[in-house]
């Protein structure tokens, strides 16, 4: 069972507010001070992302978030239900999660996807995800994509 | 405060200075004042990001688009920005090697000044 879990309307407004709750979970499930700022800016990249691809395909859905702190590790789980378009963001997500953050071809948009609502920002924000968590994992279902980080922590905050 | 903006004009250079958070949510109004100093015939750019909180990959291509921009007219867009978590996505994108980033104003103006 997560320790906290929302779901917010698709709206950017709204991606800040899920950072603050991330951080302030990560904090108290023991997440290192000097931590807390890659956790606030992989969380708010993760929902960015999610918030854009429902936008585009499914914006009455919610985007879903949870965060759990257990077991020596705080973990959060952003879930979109978007699905991707045919040439949209696999090729992005298979490229972020082996993908070594520095000196890529980012800046260049080398690695941008394509398809309709795929923007070079969003390979951009899975580079970003996968330069700053601890563990990163991307699972692509029919029903939407799941970002799976998680940082060591020092307490068990479940 | 989400986000603060206001510029300024400094020896030929427009100096905008950016203060809070920039995200998905508050990165378009960057985008539209940078797209807008453009416009005005503005293409020697320094953003002063020392007030900035967060800066997230949105950010990070507002950032990018404004540099296209001006290099369109053969100009110039510097960052001054020496809070290290900002500097972070910088590297983690690689983005150090395309922006030139100063510790001050004072800085980014003189070497601009400089490379005339």
């Amino acid at each position: 069972m997560a320790t906290v879990e929302m779901s917010f309307t698709p709206l950017p407004v709204h991606v800040r507010t899920a950072r603050l709750v991330a951080t302030a979970v990560a904090r108290r499930s023991g997440v290192e001070e000097a931590l807390l700022d890659e956790v606030r800016l992989a969380v708010g990249e993760a929902c960015s992302r999610a918030v854009e691809a429902h936008q585009a395909q499914c914006p009455g859905e919610p985007v879903r978030v949870a965060l759990t702190g257990t077991n020596g590790r705080f973990e959060v789980v952003v879930t979109d239900a978007a699905v991707p378009a045919e040439d949209g963001e696999g090729g992005a997500v298979t490229e972020a999660a082996g993908w070594s953050p520095v000196g890529n071809g980012v800046a260049n948009g080398d690695s941008s996807p394509s398809g309709p609502g795929s923007l070079p920002a969003q390979g951009l924000g899975l580079a970003v995800i996968a330069g700053l968590a601890d563990d990163v994992q991307f699972s692509r279902t029919p029903a939407g994509l799941s970002i799976r980080m998680s940082w060591p922590s020092g307490g068990n905050a479940g | 405060m989400d986000l603060k903006l206001g510029h300024h004009t400094r020896d030929g250079i427009e100096v905008v200075d950016v203060e809070g958070e920039i995200d998905v949510y508050t990165a378009p109004r960057l985008r539209e004042l940078l797209i807008e100093l453009v416009n005005n015939g503005h293409y020697q750019l320094v953003v002063n990001m020392e007030k900035v909180e967060f800066l997230d990959s949105t950010g990070l291509g507002v950032l990018v688009g404004g540099l296209k921009r001006v290099r369109a007219h053969d100009g110039s867009l510097d960052l001054v920005c020496t809070q290290e978590r900002i500097l972070k996505i910088f590297r983690i994108t690689g983005l150090t090697k395309v922006f030139g980033i100063h510790d001050t104003v004072d800085e980014a103006i003189t070497a601009r000044k400089s490379e005339k």
